[in-house]
């Protein structure tokens, strides 16, 4: 407890069992009284657990806490934990364990965790002996948060949490074999610096690790001064606010148009702590070939993984970006900018328009995202769960403070949503947190509503309900010849569920009670859930199909 | 095997913790990349293990490889090497039915021609070292398996050092703990 108060953890979701009660017990005098310093959420499901601590650390900066007997306690939390390694969010997972002289022994409820977890983990460790903890929680936590932040496991059997030894503080603020900030190589700047110079037609590509990096005003900085256009991947949305007027959209397989096209003419590419993922590259053997790239990243073996790079930059964007800016020159390119628009304009026309003002039929998930974004405060935190209300939620949703997003983007993790927005309201208490799901996704950690109730945790559930596996649904429409292989489901009736949980609830069937019911989902204190009744058929557009060109993308089926 | 695919071998230096082996190899089998050998042992720095591994791929992808082991956090260091760049030797042992090798002499001018040592004799089995490169000691082991006397053959791991005139992994730990 007192590691754990010393790393300045405030806030730990947990679930308790039989190899962490050591744990547990002595939790219970920090969660109440004089000695009170955490604040304890009880989730319902470890994944749960897992899900609400990246999300607590994606929208406030700090560790999220996971607390878990072990397991199945533990290969509950483990979706989570790839999760957070995926999308570089810093969690510590702390995990009871059978006593050292049971491990190996097939001891109930024992697993191998450190081995589970070193795939998909920054690092797994197991503390075998009570004089071990200030170190190993220190460590744990330097790790997760510094470099490129990720997921520490800590497995802790139960003779190390009954150990009595004499409390002494260790921090540990070095690693020897590990170097979070590389050094920054002012000759890379340089070139870097002369080819953003000789450039006609710059391209910036701007990633999470400028929120991680929070480098927000370094990034404005560098791309006022050499008026560079910037595309943002689907977790650095927040990097730079949307009504930036060098803002030119969401990168990747269902982004803006206009970008994507881009990528293809573009002469010089700027990538900014994004890690070139397929679902942004589609087909790597054209994806702008024609261009020079420059990639800016804290983590050296994301260089040359997916796009060979003209130079590389491995540093810090704190660092890196306001040493790249003082070396370029201040430019214009109204013309490379302004062939955007044409393009843009296709998009509104053809897919924008039709998604968000519809002038008949079933609701659609692309209006009910903008509705919201219209009414709600600006900042707003915006959490998705995946699928088709994930690429709505992220297209249509407006973000004007950083820190806004919170979406599993690497691994796809459906049933993320509703834990991860749980998470949301605890890390940043004063701000909005609006979370998008469909009926499958919303289903998958439907017990989270328990916590959401036991908490009041004010999340405002939008369940935008197609009766489908809608993303999937809409590939077999158009790869796999219609065939609906199980991705139609029956549904529970949500109002019954909402009023067992005790939540308010509001459905939503026609368009002229959208915006009403909004506004009284937004003015209701606590969680709110909000079912849209959504077209059943509709499609995610545009759309880039896997694996081809990115400027294949199809604005229409 | 590919066009464009060499034996590259990986000089890594970790801390000596548990588990270490296991991530490495991990990043090889996450890749579809055989090992062809490997060699684990204490290095010339107190506390600091070194690992020889050896496997046929192309630069790009080992490169790769090298990158992602470095980055996991007990990791040292991590470069790979092509041939010329290192110092090499296995080792290999042949154990031979001293029946056999008493009654054909031209056993055991096989083992000295090869510049292999007799280390050890009784009256069931003579045992043989030989340590050289690789097709030195595979060359050797066919012309006794000629005779039909080995009994018993092992190759080892491929141990290397760097023909470079810097100790790159003594010079990175001292630059990190000045600090």
């Amino acid at each position: 407890m007192r590691a754990l108060q010393a790393e300045g953890v405030k806030t730990i979701f947990g679930y308790p069992g039989g190899s962490i009660m050591p744990t547990y017990d002595a939790l219970y005098d920090y969660t109440r009284g004089e000695k009170k310093c955490f604040d304890h959420i009880l989730v319902r499901h470890e994944q749960g657990a897992t899900h609400a601590a990246e999300g607590y650390a994606r929208v406030s900066g700090q560790v999220g806490v996971a607390l878990v007997t072990s397991g199945p306690g533990v290969t509950n939390t483990l979706t989570g934990i790839a999760d957070a390694m995926l999308d570089s969010t810093p969690i510590v997972v702390i995990a009871g364990q059978v006593p050292i002289t049971a491990l190996g022994t097939d001891a109930f409820q024992e697993v191998d965790l450190v081995g589970l977890a070193q795939p998909i983990s920054k690092w797994s460790y197991q503390i075998r002996h009570a004089e071990d903890v200030a170190w190993a929680v220190s460590r744990a936590f330097y790790i997760a948060r510094t470099g490129r932040p990720g997921p520490v496991v800590l497995d802790f059997p139960k003779n190390a949490q009954v150990e009595e030894i004499d409390w002494e503080p260790k921090k540990v603020d070095f690693v020897r074999s590990y170097v979070p900030y590389p050094k920054l190589d002012n000759e890379a700047v340089r070139q870097a610096a002369d080819l953003i110079n000789n450039a006609k037609r710059p391209l910036a590509l701007i990633g999470q690790g400028v929120e991680l990096g929070n480098a927000q005003e370094e990034l404005k900085a560098f791309l006022e001064k050499a008026d560079i256009p910037a595309g943002r991947t689907m977790l650095g949305l927040s990097a730079l606010p949307s009504n930036h007027p060098l803002n030119v959209g969401m990168l990747g397989m269902h982004g803006n148009y206009a970008v994507n096209l881009k990528e293809q003419e573009c002469d010089v590419l700027i990538a900014i702590g994004m890690r070139f993922s397929d679902r942004v590259t589609g087909n790597l053997k054209t994806y702008a070939k024609q261009a020079k790239i420059i990639h800016l990243d804290i983590d050296r073996s994301e260089i040359d993984k997916n796009v060979k790079t003209t130079v590389a930059v491995v540093a810090d964007c704190k660092e890196s970006l306001p040493a790249l800016t003082s070396l370029i020159n201040k430019n214009h390119h109204e013309e490379w900018r302004a062939s955007f628009k044409s393009l843009d304009e296709k998009e509104r026309t053809k897919v924008i328009e039709p998604a968000i003002h519809p002038k008949e039929g079933p609701l659609l998930m692309g209006e009910v995202v903008h509705a919201v974004a219209e009414q709600a405060a600006d900042d707003t935190i915006l959490v998705t769960d995946v699928g088709q209300n994930q690429l709505f939620a992220t297209r249509y949703f407006k973000y004007h403070h950083k820190r806004s997003i919170c979406t599993s983007g690497g691994l796809g993790t459906m049933g993320y949503g509703m834990p991860a927005a749980i998470g949301a309201t605890f890390g940043a208490p004063e701000r909005t947190v609006c979370c998008f799901m469909g009926d499958g996704g919303f289903q998958m950690n439907i017990q989270e509503l328990g916590t959401i109730m036991e908490q009041k945790a004010p999340v405002k559930m939008i369940l935008m309900n197609n009766n489908y596996l809608g993303n999937v649904r809409q590939w077999q429409d158009m790869f796999w010849l219609r065939r609906k292989s199980f991705t139609k489901m029956m549904n529970p009736c949500y109002e019954a569920i909402a009023q067992g949980y005790g939540i308010p609830y509001q459905a939503v069937v026609d368009r002229q009670d959208l915006s009403a019911a909004i506004q009284k989902m937004l003015s209701t204190d606590g969680p709110f859930i909000l079912e849209c009744a959504i077209m059943e058929e509709d499609n995610v557009l545009p759309m880039t199909p896997p694996g081809m060109d990115v400027d294949k993308m199809q604005l229409e089926v | 095997m590919k066009e464009n695919t060499k034996l590259y071998t990986l000089l890594v230096y970790s801390e000596n913790v548990a588990g270490i082996l296991n991530q490495i190899t991990a990043v090889f089998t996450r890749r579809q990349v055989n090992i062809e050998s490997l060699n684990v042992s204490a290095s010339s720095i107190p506390g600091v293990h070194k690992y020889t591994i050896t496997a046929w791929s192309d630069e790009d992808q080992i490169n790769k490889i090298t990158r992602q082991i470095e980055k996991k956090i007990d990791v040292i260091k991590a470069n790979y090497f092509t041939d010329d760049q290192l110092f090499i030797r296995e080792a290999g042992l042949y154990k031979l039915s001293t029946d056999k090798v008493l009654a054909n002499p031209e056993i055991s001018r096989t083992v000295r021609r090869y510049d292999a040592t007799i280390t050890e004799v009784n009256p069931t089995y003579t045992i043989v070292m030989k340590s050289g490169q690789t097709d030195d000691i595979i060359e050797l082991f066919r012309a006794l398996d000629a005779f039909d006397c080995v009994l018993q053959y092992t190759r080892s791991g491929r141990i290397a050092v760097t023909r470079g005139t810097q100790e790159q992994v003594s010079a990175f730990l001292e630059e990190r703990e000045k600090k």
